[in-house]
């Protein structure tokens, strides 16, 4: 265990601690634009800037590893103007169109420039606005309210594995893009959205979030339905209508979703779908509750069992339920019903 | 005073890429000293004093113990050959005319901390000096120098030239390092220090190409010996790039602590035309600019830094009165804003603003508070940075306004163009 001291508090944290994390464990609120957990450390936006005591220039709170004896401020006067410098320098070149955001009420650099007390920056734009790519089905990628912030990046690369993004040229004229300035529909994107979620502005947005503001929503966390592997996500809810997913930190996915957990959500909502069960009464699917349904299933498998012995029965179960649900029903066909004849459609 | 030629001694006297010439007049005889007692290697350095030539000025020897201290399967050696600040020629020079004193120094390293394999990291557009290196490396092969079983010895050491492509950055070790192992040439965050933790993981030596060309002497010669130049804290010889107004442009060696108006008349011959010199640039071009009055600064690491000048990697920019300083400037940052790799906020956006502040100086349309926000601007930089690049990008202008006050007119309390 090491020694270090933050704003006067004496802690114990384990090597390897970063200060920011030793700054978490004491309430201390850092702010951050390029730091993201399970992302590698980048210390690139420098607003996570602390003061390390006998270390002349200001470090980097994410990246940098608490070491014995390690004394560290959190704020003062150079901290609070060299944050600010920072928020100033990023909104030169950012498109501050808020009022035609998606991100409007979520967004990062907003809420910093609000805390630091940012009404405008004392620099000028030297990029231009260059154009929204919007062929992706479900998300746009504005250039101009990017920041640089290198998270699409690494989620795409270290995370997905899909390795899509990238960074283009260098100095000023960096920008995040796809290879060969491809636009999304026409590249190996897979529409997983993970950069979506990971964007602390509005460079990358879902098509559909400009229709709901963040504290119009309800969450509801819940599992994916769409495979076994036990996604954790929250839905977003306005008036009663699922207008968009997040992925949550489960212990299966830590963040991540692929393209159905995160976009396929606008089947709940079709006329099409199916709410109840239905029976074939005189040859016409008629709607009817639960127990009528289940009734009606347990009456025809006792009847087959009966006649025929239990391997005349069969379950075939889908892979669009949870690993969980799959084994129960397992469970169901072998010690209930007797019979080893049980598949499942998952297939690969 | 005339030149001091050490790392240079040889430079012009025998066949560049012969290994043979340049063992029969002293070359690898570190090496085979390095061979008999390789654990030594890293103490004598130690205690040479001598500190990294590539502008940060890092004591080599520490550096080398904290490769030879970490235990690993398998550990490098790379030599930073992506000499990119603009005015430096220097390494260019020792690669060019003594390429087998590079190779030695790189050997000496690779037999003190347990390393077989080094890299030479080649700039782009040093084309001409991959072929002397090239044809260098296969005769040192040859004559048993480098590759299996170097000299009998049962130590192995290989090395491979790598061409860079072309990025400033790639200059900054850990840039050099990502680059070499194939990614975009962008700055590592340190800690790991390269020494623990470099290419592909494995401890690293990385430095520049006259830190490396150095260990041959101080080896076969001892750490005395290489004491008896230079200054106490900064020992040895240093080659030093001219440029600019200068009567003999070029590369020349002297002991380090020599001042600059020695190396100025006697080497440079002064301004050409016999114009009046107005201020040096110092180090390179991320390096201070300093008036004519401090001519007499030794050219010495602290010296330099007590004066406000830069040490650096051993540049010398002379501008006479002809010149404004505000179109150097000028020029400088539109290096720095596109050199800048666009990895940390500062440094991407910050050349950027501050091109067009000093822009805005030059074209005298300056206004109140463009001066206080270029230098708190500079300062952020300086002090918040991610590497070297951004870090020293701002020295240029904030010691123009230091030492040169008088240009930095706004609208309102400007009379005409000052230069």
């Amino acid at each position: 265990m090491l020694n270090v001291t933050i704003d006067g508090q004496p802690l114990q944290v384990e090597k390897g601690t970063t200060i920011l994390e030793a700054c978490e464990f004491l309430g201390i609120e850092i702010p951050t634009l390029c730091n993201l957990e399970y992302l590698s450390p980048e210390g690139a936006c420098r607003m996570c800037v602390v003061e390390v005591k006998g270390i002349q220039n200001l470090q980097v709170s994410c990246a940098t590893p608490c070491t014995e004896g390690m004394e560290v401020t959190t704020m003062n006067e150079r901290i609070y103007a060299f944050r600010r410098l920072i928020i100033e320098l990023l909104l030169a070149n950012h498109n501050t169109d808020c009022f035609n955001c998606s991100a409007n009420g979520e967004c990062k650099l907003y809420q910093y420039a609000m805390e630091y007390e940012v009404e405008k920056t004392r620099f000028v734009n030297t990029r231009g606005t260059p154009p929204v790519d919007d062929s992706n089905k479900f998300f746009n990628y504005d250039p101009a309210k990017c920041i640089l912030c290198h998270r699409c990046v690494r989620v795409c690369n270290e995370r997905q594995s899909n390795r899509t993004l990238g960074l283009i040229d260098r100095g000023v004229k960096t920008t995040m893009g796809l290879p060969f300035d491809q636009l999304f529909i026409d590249s190996n994107c897979v529409s997983c959205g993970n950069c979506v979620s990971v964007c602390p502005t509005g460079a990358l947005t879902t098509k559909a979030s400009k229709k709901f503001r963040p504290w119009e929503v309800t969450k509801t966390r819940t599992t994916c339905p769409y495979c076994g592997v036990g996604c954790q996500l929250d839905l977003l809810v306005k008036n009663g209508k699922v207008v968009g997913v997040e992925p949550a930190d489960g212990k299966a996915n830590q963040g991540l979703l692929c393209v159905k957990g995160k976009f396929a959500y606008n089947f709940i909502n079709h006329p099409d779908r199916l709410k109840t069960p239905l029976i074939r009464k005189e040859g016409v699917l008629t709607p009817v509750g639960w127990d009528e349904a289940l009734d009606f299933v347990t009456a025809g498998i006792k009847k087959i069992r009966e006649e025929s012995g239990p391997d005349a029965i069969a379950g075939f179960s889908s892979s669009r339920t949870t690993n969980e649900d799959n084994y129960v029903f397992m469970k169901m066909m072998r010690a209930a019903i007797g019979t080893n004849n049980v598949d499942n459609c998952a297939r690969v | 005073m005339k030149e001091t030629r050490i790392l240079l001694a040889q430079a012009g006297e025998i066949t560049p890429t012969s290994a043979k010439e340049y063992g029969a007049v002293g070359g690898y005889q570190g090496l085979k000293k390095a061979l008999a007692a390789p654990d030594k290697i890293v103490d004598i350095i130690k205690a040479s004093g001598l500190r990294g030539r590539g502008g940060a000025g890092f004591p080599a020897g520490l550096k080398l113990s904290f490769t030879a201290n970490t235990p690993a399967d398998q550990k490098y050696i790379v030599c930073n050959a992506d000499e990119g600040e603009p005015g430096t020629n220097k390494d260019r020079v020792i690669m060019e005319k003594v390429p087998h004193r590079l190779i030695e120094g790189m050997a000496i390293a690779g037999v003190a901390v347990g390393a077989d394999k080094g890299y030479i990291y080649l700039r782009a557009e040093y084309p001409y000096v991959a072929e002397i290196l090239e044809k260098a490396l296969a005769d040192a092969r040859e004559n048993g120098f480098l590759g299996t079983d170097i000299l009998g010895s049962g130590h192995n050491f290989h090395i491979e030239l790598f061409i860079g492509a072309g990025a400033y950055v790639c200059g900054e070790e850990t840039a050099l390092l990502d680059s070499l192992e194939g990614k975009r040439g962008e700055p590592r965050f340190k800690p790991p220090y390269p020494g623990v933790a470099g290419l592909w993981g494995k401890p690293t030596v990385i430095n520049n190409v006259e830190t490396l060309a150095n260990l041959p002497g101080i080896v076969a010669n001892g750490p005395a010996w290489f004491r008896q130049t230079g200054t106490e804290t900064c020992p040895g010889t240093k080659l030093f790039s001219l440029s600019g107004n200068i009567a003999n442009p070029g590369v020349y060696e002297f002991p380090i602590g020599t001042s600059i108006r020695t190396i100025f008349q006697e080497a440079g011959g002064g301004c050409p035309g016999g114009k009046k010199l107005m201020a040096i640039q110092t180090g390179g071009a991320s390096g201070n600019i300093i008036p004519a009055s401090l001519l007499d600064t030794p050219m010495d690491i602290d010296c330099c830094a007590k004066a406000g000048a830069t040490f650096g990697a051993g540049d010398l920019m002379f501008i006479d009165d002809d010149q404004c300083l505000l179109d150097i400037l000028e020029n400088l940052m539109e290096f720095f804003e596109e050199e800048s790799c666009g990895k940390c906020t500062p440094c991407r956006e910050g050349n950027t603003q501050l091109l067009y502040l000093v822009r805005k100086f030059k074209d005298g349309t300056a206004e109140d508070g463009d001066l206080e926000l270029m230098l708190e601007l500079g300062n952020t930089m300086t002090g918040g940075c991610l590497c070297g690049l951004g870090q020293a990008s701002p020295n240029p202008i904030l010691s123009a306004v230091r030492f040169f006050p008088e240009l930095f007119k706004t609208k309102s309390t400007q009379k005409g163009r000052v230069s």
